[in-house]
């Protein structure tokens, strides 16, 4: 996004200039700013309070994780995606198991799918959890943001639980899962979903009627539907403008075609109408985990393919091939057949590719991933020129994007 | 002459000691409060139950570092803070605590000075108080302290107008302008109260009173002087260590001295809700014996280890003071006093319990909202008042 100001040099440069009118003020908000979620830099230029220009900058999380994938092996390289969208370790994880999987033509048992469809929706929770409440504190509703954050805990409980972590997970794994499913998750995981839409009620009794709330988001961050796919733009902040596009109805991926859920559409396309949406998809993701919760398949929850399954422990220690396999599976890895693979799936912030290059080897050639919260940040500039700063914080708070996911 | 001076000495070491000891303490209180709305415990580790936490945060904001950035306008930065702190401070000289009482053989009133002009001595000081905000935020040369000092000065100036107009009500109900005079014409019980006599029950100017009181004080949903997520720390961010410290008090501060000044227009100052002759003078020690109760049978079934050493002793504490409510000798000025309090302390608490539910306003929203709804609001509410006592005279 162009090279990096110097924000001096550029208000020196301003003063400079002989002006007719009114003299603007560039204002450096970020990289260490409270409400940009992160590090991200917003080159604002204002007069009084408005800004006439906005420029984003982005590369201050810079991870180079895309380039690291190259010199991990297959199944390493799962726990490099939690780093990427940190609030949504676990949907990282899956798009790229699926990607890698689609390679090597895996079966996935019915039980894992089903696992991995409702942690995935729990991490759909935890992403909106802290997106609603730090886009409510950024709005200055304080408590919403320590209510969300309440819920957000018993997710990263139950998070723990099957993965012993509580935010880079790692818990999908090329051929299934981790772990086995611990014991009494089912308690843990439905005593957390009978109390959650009352909880969702409760953020929307503080919210969604309040007068304040409504003047500070209603018709606030509009971005036309054409300049939103001309960007990019994936996720919540589309289906907020009427389009309704989500990948686990358009193209399902692990078993999604098997549940039953609505994706909510809304058409006045501001700042409410994707607080609203977001809303909606809580309830439909809590709706979503129930019913993986309740019709959850028995059998096995890693696939039966010897190359690239670890063995069980057990068949380990007593049979000299699975010790073999083990052996090989642990020093090299597992090759995976020489192709490329796009695998797109629906992240809480919105359409997150990964395209995976193999060359025969153990090792990937190269990983793509198109994260979601790259193309939404892409609108920002469009959102929010011409309206005050206020409506800044109101507008990126409403994209939802995280900085990790942004800079790979 | 001489016994004035010393008279006034102590008054002012009392009065000085208690605020200072409050605004300390309401800190605390605010904390507790916002965190109870937010389902946490709040400071809980200096002391029983984060009392001592004050302390710990005035030590830390004395020994920190003191920096003053190179690009300042110097003296204007090094005084805003001065004027913020005397100006919120100076006020509380004018407000009455009570009736007058006799100490050691002397009268006197509980208040430090009564000014037949009080309330305007009150405005005009609050509105100095801005000059601290708009000054630290021109001086600090700094862009987010910029735009926190010009709203700060632009919503103070807006909203002064309809607190003005809002104060002026009860005013001419009352026919005066000292403070101590306001709550004598207010004695006798709840329906004597500016908010609820005739000829025009001021409830309307209490609450835009209070609205405006919010806006003076740049609490939510009004702080946008300061709103953290927009402008990092608005006119403070360039003041560190007790320079930021005296902006931070004279806020609490100044919340101290609007819910005086809505406690003494509006609810009376210290009169009981209803006469003593029935038996009012006994709500005090009522309300304290509960406490001690509550207390008590909480440190008797303690929910967290610590609470079965500290709850009993507040209970007896609680108890003590219930037994001190009635002793006849203290009774004069002591249930006064709990009134005065408990009234103020009432507003204080619905500061912070707004704190904890509202989001906060855009500025051109809180502009439009004053001067489109606050204003004529209150300009009606004066029209109707005056036309309604000219009547009645």
């Amino acid at each position: 996004m162009g090279d990096p100001v110097n924000p001096e040099q550029t208000a020196v440069a301003e003063e400079e200039k002989p002006q007719t009118g009114s003299r603007r003020m560039v204002l450096n908000m970020g990289p260490q700013h409270p409400s940009t979620h992160g590090v991200l830099r917003l080159l604002l230029e204002l007069d009084g309070e408005t800004i006439m220009k906005c420029e984003p900058q982005l590369g201050y999380l810079h991870t180079g994780i895309e380039k690291e994938f190259e010199v991990k092996n297959y199944q390493q390289a799962v726990t490099l995606t939690d780093r990427v969208d940190y609030l949504a370790p676990l949907s990282n994880n899956l798009g790229y198991c699926l990607a890698v999987e689609k390679l090597l033509s895996l079966e996935i048992p019915p039980k894992a799918q089903w696992v991995r469809v409702m942690l995935t929706e729990l991490t759909r929770l935890n992403s909106h959890l802290v997106g609603l409440g730090t886009h409510a504190l950024d709005i200055g509703a304080m408590s919403v943001f320590l209510y969300c954050f309440r819920e957000r805990e018993d997710i990263l409980r139950i998070f723990e639980m099957f993965s012993g972590q509580r935010m880079m997970t790692s818990y999908f794994r090329i051929g299934g899962l981790a772990l086995e499913p611990p014991r009494g998750w089912q308690e843990r995981v439905k005593k957390f979903i009978d109390t959650f839409p009352s909880r969702v009620d409760e953020y929307e009794n503080l919210l969604t009627n309040n007068r304040i709330w409504m003047g500070r988001t209603q018709g606030v961050g509009r971005i036309s539907l054409d300049d939103m796919l001309d960007l990019g733009v994936t996720g919540p902040m589309l289906r907020a403008a009427g389009l309704k596009i989500d990948a686990r109805k358009d193209e399902p991926y692990s078993s999604y075609e098997k549940f039953d859920f609505e994706v909510p559409v809304r058409t006045e396309n501001d700042v409410f109408a994707r607080y609203l949406v977001r809303i909606e998809e809580m309830r439909q993701s809590a709706k979503i985990v129930r019913q993986a919760m309740d019709g959850m398949p028995e059998g096995p929850w890693k696939a039966d393919d010897q190359h690239v399954v670890l063995p069980d422990r057990e068949k380990m220690k007593t049979q000299m091939e699975a010790l073999i396999y083990h052996f090989k599976i642990v020093t090299e890895g597992f090759r995976v057949p020489a192709g490329e693979v796009y695998q797109v799936i629906e992240s809480p912030r919105g359409e997150l590719g990964f395209y995976a290059v193999s060359d025969g080897t153990a090792r990937p050639f190269r990983v793509h991933m198109r994260t979601p919260s790259f193309g939404n940040l892409q609108a920002t500039s469009v959102m929010v020129e011409g309206t005050l700063i206020a409506d800044v914080i109101a507008a990126i708070g409403s994209m939802d994007f995280v900085l990790g996911d942004t800079d790979r | 002459m001489d016994s004035f001076i010393v008279i006034s000495l102590i008054k002012e070491v009392v009065v000085f000691g208690v605020l200072l000891t409050t605004l300390a303490y309401l800190q605390w209180v605010e904390r507790k409060v916002i965190a109870h709305i937010q389902v946490r415990p709040g400071p809980y580790r200096v002391g029983p139950h984060g009392l001592l936490q004050p302390v710990a945060d005035i030590i830390k904001l004395l020994t920190k570092e003191d920096l003053v950035p190179p690009y300042v306008n110097k003296p204007l930065y090094l005084l805003a803070p001065f004027l913020a702190m005397t100006m919120a401070l100076l006020s509380i000289s004018v407000i009455p605590f009570g009736p007058q009482i006799q100490v050691a053989g002397y009268q006197t009133y509980m208040q430090l000075t009564d000014l037949n002009i009080g309330v305007l001595f009150v405005l005009a000081v609050s509105s100095m108080g801005v000059y601290g905000i708009a000054l630290a935020g021109w001086s600090s040369n700094n862009k987010y302290a910029l735009l926190g000092g010009l709203r700060s000065s632009a919503q103070m100036i807006s909203y002064e107008l309809p607190m003005s107009l809002a104060i002026a009500a009860p005013l001419l109900i009352s026919n005066t302008l000292s403070l101590r005079g306001l709550v004598e014409k207010q004695a006798g019980g709840i329906w004597n109260w500016n908010v609820l006599h005739g000829p025009f029950p001021q409830i309307v100017s209490f609450i835009i009173f209070l609205i405006a009181a919010f806006a003076e004080t740049n609490r939510i949903p009004f702080d946008l002087p300061e709103a953290e997520n927009e402008l990092v720390a608005g006119f403070h961010t360039e003041y560190s260590s007790m320079k930021f410290a005296s902006f931070f008090m004279s806020e609490y501060a100044n919340m101290i001295t609007v819910s005086c000044m809505a406690t003494l227009l509006f609810l009376g100052g210290w009169v009981a809700p209803w006469p003593a002759e029935y038996g009012s003078s006994y709500v005090p020690a009522a309300i304290f014996l509960l406490a001690g109760l509550v207390a008590l049978y909480h440190g008797f079934h303690p929910a967290r280890r610590r609470d079965g050493y500290t709850l009993p002793v507040f209970g007896v504490l609680f108890l003590i003071a219930a037994a001190v409510f009635l002793l006849p000798m203290v009774q004069s000025w002591l249930i006064p006093l709990f009134w005065f309090c408990a009234k103020t302390g009432g507003i204080l608490f619905g500061f912070m319990w707004i704190r904890g539910t509202l989001p906060r306003f855009r500025y051109d929203q809180l502009m439009g909202f004053t001067w489109k709804f606050l204003f004529p609001v209150a300009m009606l509410n004066l029209l109707v008042t005056g036309f309604l006592v000219a009547l009645r005279s």
